[in-house]
């Protein structure tokens, strides 16, 4: 075969290897269309079959309330009964409420470790600090659910004394856990690509290093951190495992974090299994599913958006 | 202390001190509890689980309705499950990682738009167009990959469900099997993994892409100027060079592919079977799922739990492997990169 004829085959070979990468690269866009199409279609008949609407609709989940003076008894999630209930404002005060204790634990902390670990660690301690909270974050979190469940739920009552022992702060809590890996690397990463002339500027004025820290380079990475709070808000709505586990399992409407709860997302993971298919209960639990899905793609979105604008900026000042 | 030191000593000087010691001790106090956290779990799995494993519980099945006997079947079922999980995510994820830094062009859309605009008139000027195309597409995709990382996991589980089952599934079903069987149209190995392999993808591609940056642009550069083909510069010089990378993407991918339960819920994990898998379309059993079950559905919760602190130790010994692993090969690389 002569040259020519060779170089030919090489360039058809490398222009459609180039055809064939674009397109895998398409497909991460295909399915994130996918997902939303999938679970959408599941939860349509919630909007169009008339025979569904009758137990489920956007009304029933969000604003029917039964007759009675008690929160509890006003908003009930009772899909499986003679008269089905599917209000969704009792999973929907679990969601909040667990995802409200577990972010007042992880966002402080993971934020004063983060500045801690960017600040003031030496290397090798940061050599053993990130890839401990990177083992952190690979713990599955049925495993953190099995832990919530059967031993900190024990700690926390002997502690504290609660009533039961399934409630908002356990099941927080162990949330807390599995969100404190994503606040702390966000958090990090953000406070790193701080440049070192703010820090230079303001211990030449006079501040100590626990002053820069705090008031020159963590508001410099405020972004980021707040970046980092708004992911981990979106894991924590749709975190499941944790919370079908040591949240109680009781979609009791109740503001009470002592109360045992049940969030959106145990819901489907405790429902969608003895379902039957194609009801008005299946719908609800995918219209749910859709519901987690468009919660957490705003968030992840806008999330994602601060922290490239933030390196964006901090790279032009950079330079 | 130096005598600069000792004028500084000031009462402002020592109370700006004191309340600088008391912060740091606040920051300093939030790493102690991190880590805390993780050794308490650890210690806690470790001291009531590791002295139930024993070859016997390795290797034999559930017995008297899960109070007794071994996991064996889930061990299996686990492996089977993140096998055919990574034959799917890693090449798809390798190859989306690869179109992302080797085929998009460096500059964002908004320059790459303007460069087109600025060069009205001039020769060649379509080639700036598709390098603005070109990088609108990157963007696309880059946010849909963070978005398919933001997932909730459960979401899958549905999309699984809806998807694969009901759609792939039952529709391979009409065309090949006669009417009224199912075969694929089921939860089986191979929706649970490919549902898994969906969720695994975006870890993937981000700790490939992060290999990809490591090779330096001289040798793809360096390359291309002795006539080598884009495609023949990834095969022969970036591919190999960032191997480690993309075994540390794959490692990771499994880890987390491990341990997740919610996406195979509805997917394929069978409560308890007294059979192995023999085919991609038969129900597995899976230690993840044997942990939720064990712990919340067991018939005599004192016999069980014995045997749950045994599973859990599995677990995550099994994830906690595989993860340090791969911290471990990111972190030399890393360091390499850094040292460049």
């Amino acid at each position: 075969m002569s040259w020519t004829g060779r170089d030919r085959i090489r360039r058809v070979i490398d222009g459609s290897m180039s055809v064939v990468f674009t397109a895998t690269g398409a497909v991460a866009i295909l399915f994130i269309f996918l997902i939303f199409l999938f679970t959408f279609k599941e939860a349509l008949p919630v909007f169009t079959d008339p025979e569904i609407r009758k137990e489920a609709n956007l009304r029933q989940f969000f604003a029917t309330a039964q007759p009675a003076e008690r929160i509890d008894e006003r908003f009930v999630w009772q899909p499986t009964s003679d008269q089905p209930k599917m209000s969704l404002i009792p999973l929907l005060l679990g969601t909040f409420k667990s995802t409200f204790i577990a972010l007042l634990f992880a966002c402080p902390v993971g934020v004063a470790a983060a500045l801690f670990s960017s600040e003031f660690a030496s290397r090798r301690l940061r050599e053993i600090v990130k890839p401990t909270i990177e083992l952190l974050a690979g713990i599955p979190s049925v495993v953190l659910g099995f832990f919530a469940l059967l031993i900190l739920a024990s700690w926390l009552q002997d502690a504290f004394g609660f009533t039961y022992r399934l409630n908002a702060y356990n099941a927080g809590l162990a949330l807390g856990i599995a969100l404190l890996p994503i606040v702390f690397t966000i958090s990090e990463d953000g406070l790193a690509a701080v440049p070192r002339g703010y820090r230079e500027a303001s211990m030449a004025l006079g501040a100590t290093r626990v002053q820069t820290a705090i008031k020159v380079v963590l508001p410099a990475a405020a972004p980021a951190v707040f970046a980092a709070f708004v992911l981990a808000f979106g894991r924590a709505i749709g975190e499941t495992m944790i919370l079908l586990m040591a949240g109680g399992n009781a979609a009791i409407a109740s503001f009470s974090l002592n109360d045992p709860l049940r969030t959106l997302s145990a819901t489907i993971a405790a429902e969608l299994g003895e379902v039957v298919f194609g009801s008005a209960h299946y719908s609800a639990l995918f219209f749910i599913g859709t519901l987690l899905f468009l919660i957490t793609f705003i968030s992840n979105s806008a999330g994602n958006v601060i922290i490239a604008r933030m390196r964006r900026r901090m790279q032009g000042e950079a330079s | 202390m130096s005598a600069v030191d000792a004028s500084l000593n000031t009462d402002h000087h020592r109370s700006r001190r004191a309340s600088d010691a008391i912060l740091l001790g606040l920051l300093a106090s939030s790493i102690i509890l991190t880590l805390l956290i993780l050794l308490v779990i650890l210690g806690v799995v470790t001291a009531r689980g590791a002295g139930q494993v024993s070859w016997e519980f390795l290797s034999q099945p559930p017995r008297e309705g899960l109070t007794g006997g071994g996991i064996f079947p889930a061990i299996v079922g686990t492996a089977a499950l993140v096998l055919l999980m990574t034959i799917a995510a890693v090449p798809l994820g390798v190859a989306t990682a690869i179109y992302l830094h080797e085929y998009t062009p460096a500059e964002g859309p908004r320059l790459a738009w303007s460069r087109w605009v600025a060069s009205k008139g001039r020769h060649g000027r379509f080639a700036l167009l598709r390098r603005f195309l070109s990088a609108s597409l990157a963007v696309v995709v880059r946010s849909a990959v963070a978005n398919l990382a933001g997932v909730p996991s459960i979401v899958f589980g549905l999309f699984g469900l809806g998807f694969f089952i009901q759609f792939i599934g039952r529709g391979l079903d009409r065309m090949t099997q006669p009417p009224g069987e199912i075969v694929w149209g089921q939860g089986s190995l191979i929706w649970a993994a490919l549902t898994l392999a969906l969720l695994t993808l975006p870890t993937v591609i981000v700790a490939t892409e992060e290999a990809l940056r490591t090779v330096p642009p001289d040798q793809r550069e360096a390359s291309l100027a002795l006539g080598a083909t884009r495609w023949e510069t990834i095969r022969r010089i970036v591919m190999p060079a960032s191997l480690p990378g993309i075994l540390t993407g794959a490692i990771l991918g499994i880890s987390r592919g491990a341990g997740e339960v919610a996406p195979i819920l509805f997917t394929g994990a069978a409560y308890y079977l007294p059979f192995l898998p023999q085919r991609v379309t038969d129900q597995f059993m899976h230690l993840g799922y044997h942990v939720l079950i064990l712990s919340t559905q067991s018939p005599d919760v004192d016999a069980t739990e014995p045997l749950l602190y045994g599973t859990v130790f599995v677990l995550l010994i099994l994830t906690f492997l595989l993860n340090l692993t791969g911290v471990l090969i990111r972190a030399r690389t890393r360091a390499r990169l850094a040292g460049r």
